[in-house]
């Protein structure tokens, strides 16, 4: 279903959510893990234990982000790729042109290139590809962004023309979750028909799903030869699977308590690497007293995110004082803007009318780390007069009362996906925030012709965002990575649930 | 017997129209919208509209119902909302694990609880049978992951003998690999099992050693062993017996557990996933394998224990399960 979710908690519903706080566009920073150097054996099987089964084998229908981690870039590869440290770069494309206007961009596909059925790459595949993504069946998460492409010609078999209504400088980088798939191909939710460096050997449902390398790889062939994803529900399972070498590497270690055994253990290295996501006390903005930025900074400067952090996830993850995580290229630290002063927030709530507090319900969705992160800000709060009554509801509720009928007052909730501060450029999202200065600039960046000015203006988003206090962003979660000190060359950073095996490394 | 059989044949139809009807309302009674699971984030009232069309959930319930005994009479349990893969053909796979894991538990547990609770009647006053009383007591009152956390950890974690968890891919082609996956919770399901089983086994043993017969049969000279053995036995075997069919059905419960810490692929963590998605297919079609399973097991039983005692056959009340 929508491959850009990285939920921290389970449930089909959680993955659609975390779609919807997708934006587009991504970039990052960080290194990929270990060095690659030294002997290793090039027949491995590298075991990855990860708690995203993938739903089907499809990303247009609803394989949700298990099928992204194991998949992409290892199974199926897109014009463009997006690197662990969030670079794009040219892959199945050899090179593209950009019309002055923006509006036509004109694709020279690579030679050579070979499904794993055997017929050879062409500009159909192509077309077929990307309007897959955007047809009408698509569940893709990137279907809103790729709405943009109003036409696809194919001038010769290795020439692709897209034209688009209207200019969207994030359209290379969707382009790298648009996997490249065989035209021809059947039983995409059961088989697939990639061009990646390894093919699906064997898929078993509800354990594990495998790959080998694929022999007529048109680049670089994979550093082992086998990668097999073994899939877990229970974070202890998992961890005694790594304990026990059943797995090698876990893609995102989701308990910070089950790190100890492995930190103090040299026969495995912890990997603290850098997620998109973020935990939200969300206002709705629409709503008194939340109408007033005034209150939301008050409740902001009450509520000691750095204890909070510490509390959930102990040294790791960090604080971000806005929307935007440093992996994004707009990213600043704006912690200072609306710091933790419980004095400050009771001047400001007398300021706003309200000397004594008040009283407001906090929508909590019933998994962790929601239930914990509402009973810390109900104590903090109280100390500021304000009197919070928890309301724990099931991620499909969430869905409905808050998300479809912004029937609420304050939510918590997390949101997965980088570059995802554009929401605040839309005044129908669930938190309402509605300030037109807003609304242009992010309609702005997206029409802008270089990334230095779109990065301009969503840096004054940012900054306008945090001001406002448009929600209580409380902390940015830790990426963490845990793997067997024999491997190396894994992602870290597992940017919107991807994980590219090819280049790792057992010795 | 004939209509005995043919009476409780009745009754296990009925009963399983029953149970499609109820697991099908408390399903659709369940909060929220199915239709989210099929859609992005965002969607339209009308993309929305479609999705529900598309699984059917805004026909009248009704019509949804007789649609489902439809697809049952014809072996078809549908498409999961989520994969929109056949729910049927994965049912048959995740009940190569629990089939055997709870078959092999089953008789685990047996082959524990027999002597065991015969010896906890039988020496009801030396200290080891008040020890396996106690034993037994505290079984019942252990959680099944409380078991399987402990063997994983003495087992796996610090002998290295049994995988901690999982089964290979390839299922029952690498047979010593499914059984070496299968080792450690078999016996976590027999151990909890065999507890409640003991004291069952012990106290049919304690009617059958105060019974008259016995007593009768020893004083026409028959060694203990011997009366046991012509009539202790199968009078002690009855109520065991109806017990064993609650206590399989259980297991299968029970299941739901065990595969979680134990990360299997069965129907238990099938279930468990297809419930926190809302995938109605999914869990109907499980719930209702497992519910004609424990009804068969419950037919079974309830046969095998007239074929032990003759005396059963005679009355045709055919109610007990």
């Amino acid at each position: 279903m929508k491959p850009l979710s990285k939920p921290l908690a389970g449930g089909a519903l959680v993955v659609a959510l975390s779609v919807a706080l997708t934006a587009c566009g991504g970039g990052t920073s960080s290194q990929k893990s270990g060095s690659a150097s030294g002997s290793f054996d090039k027949n491995a099987t590298i075991g990855v234990g990860s708690v995203y089964e993938p739903q089907n084998l499809d990303n247009t229908g609803g394989g949700g982000q298990g099928v992204t981690e194991a998949l992409n870039g290892n199974v199926y590869e897109g014009l463009f790729k997006l690197t662990d440290s969030g670079k794009v770069e040219k892959q199945l494309a050899q090179s593209y042109t950009v019309s002055p206007d923006g509006l036509t961009y004109t694709f020279k596909l690579r030679d050579g290139v070979k499904f794993h059925s055997g017929k050879a790459l062409d500009s159909a595949d192509v077309k077929y590809s990307i309007e897959k993504v955007t047809g009408p069946k698509s569940q893709s998460a990137r279907k809103s962004s790729l709405t943009v492409v109003k036409s696809i010609a194919t001038p010769d078999a290795h020439t692709v023309k897209v034209t688009l209504s209207s200019k969207s400088i994030s359209f290379i980088y969707n382009l790298s979750y648009v996997w490249i798939i065989n035209a021809q191909a059947k039983n995409l939710k059961t088989a697939e028909d990639g061009t990646g460096p390894y093919k699906l050997d064997k898929w078993t449902r509800g354990s594990a799903l495998s790959l080998t390398r694929f022999t007529g790889y048109w680049g670089t062939p994979a550093t082992n030869k086998e990668v097999v994803f073994h899939y877990f529900k229970d974070a202890t399972a998992l961890n005694n699977a790594l304990l026990t070498n059943a797995v090698d590497v876990v893609t995102s270690e989701q308990s910070p308590d089950a790190l100890a055994q492995f930190k103090s253990n040299p026969a495995y290295k912890v990997n603290n690497g850098n997620s998109t996501t973020k935990l939200l006390l969300a206002f709705n903005d629409r709503v008194k007293p939340f109408n007033d930025a005034k209150v939301r900074k008050a409740i902001t400067s009450a509520i000691d995110n750095k204890k909070l952090l510490e509390s959930i996830w102990g040294g790791y993850g960090k604080l971000i004082g806005s929307m935007v995580p440093p992996t994004d290229p707009w990213y600043e630290d704006l912690t200072h803007v609306n710091p933790y002063d419980p004095a400050l927030a009771k001047k400001e709530l007398a300021e706003a009318g309200y000397p004594k507090g008040f009283d407001f319900t906090l929508d909590t969705p019933n998994y962790d780390p929601h239930p914990t992160a509402a009973t810390f800000i109900k104590s903090q709060l109280a100390k500021v007069g304000i009197n919070v009554k928890i309301n724990v509801i099931t991620p499909d509720q969430w869905y409905t009362k808050v998300y479809q009928n912004h029937d609420f007052s304050a939510t918590l909730q997390e949101h997965v996906n980088d570059r995802d501060v554009v929401w605040y450029g839309n005044p129908d999202f669930y938190w309402g925030y509605d300030n037109k200065q807003v609304t242009q600039w992010v309609t702005q960046a997206e029409q802008s012709d270089t990334t230095a000015q779109q990065t301009a203006l969503l840096k004054k988003v940012n900054e306008r965002i945090a001001q406002d206090a448009a929600s209580d962003w409380l902390y940015l979660y830790p990426q963490i990575v845990v793997a067997s000190s024999k491997l190396s060359g894994y992602p870290l950073n597992g940017l919107n649930s991807q994980f590219y095996a090819y280049d790792i490394k057992k010795s | 017997m004939t209509v005995y059989v043919l009476r409780r044949l009745a009754f296990l139809v009925a009963s399983l129209l029953l149970a499609s009807v109820v697991l099908f309302l408390l399903l659709r009674l369940l909060p929220g919208d199915p239709a989210n699971a099929l859609t992005s984030v965002g969607a339209t009232p009308e993309q929305l509209a479609a999705a529900r069309h598309q699984i059917g959930s805004d026909q009248p319930l009704p019509q949804q119902f007789v649609s489902w005994l439809h697809d049952l009479a014809t072996f078809d349990l549908g498409n999961s909302f989520v994969s929109t893969l056949p729910v049927g053909p994965e049912i048959a796979t995740r009940i190569e694990v629990t089939g055997p894991l709870t078959l092999m538990a089953f008789v685990l547990a047996l082959v524990i609880a027999v002597p065991v609770g015969f010896v906890a009647a039988h020496r009801a006053n030396t200290w080891y049978g008040l020890v396996l009383s106690g034993v037994s007591q505290l079984g019942i009152a252990v959680p099944v992951f409380w078991v399987g956390m402990i063997l994983i950890t003495v087992f796996s974690l610090h002998l290295g003998v049994l995988p901690a968890g999982g089964f290979p891919q390839d299922g029952w082609s690498d047979p010593a690999g499914a059984l070496r996956s299968l080792a450690l919770p078999v016996v976590t399901v027999a151990l909890v099992m065999s507890a409640s089983l003991i004291r069952y086994v012990r106290s049919a043993t304690l009617d059958v050693l105060g019974s008259d017969y016995l007593r009768t049969a020893r004083a026409l000279g028959s060694s203990f062993g011997g009366a046991i053995r012509r009539h202790g036995l199968r009078n002690g075997a009855v109520p065991v017996v109806a017990v064993l069919g609650i206590e399989l059905a259980s297991t299968l419960l029970g299941a739901v557990v065990v595969e979680t810490v134990f990360a299997l692929p069965g129907l238990g963590s099938m279930l468990s996933q297809a419930v926190a998605q809302h995938d109605y297919p999914t869990i109907q079609g499980v719930l209702f394998v497992t519910t004609l399973t424990v009804l068969v097991i419950g037919f079974l039983a309830d046969l095998a224990q007239r074929l032990i005692d003759p005396r059963l056959r005679s009355t045709l009340t055919g109610g007990k399960p």
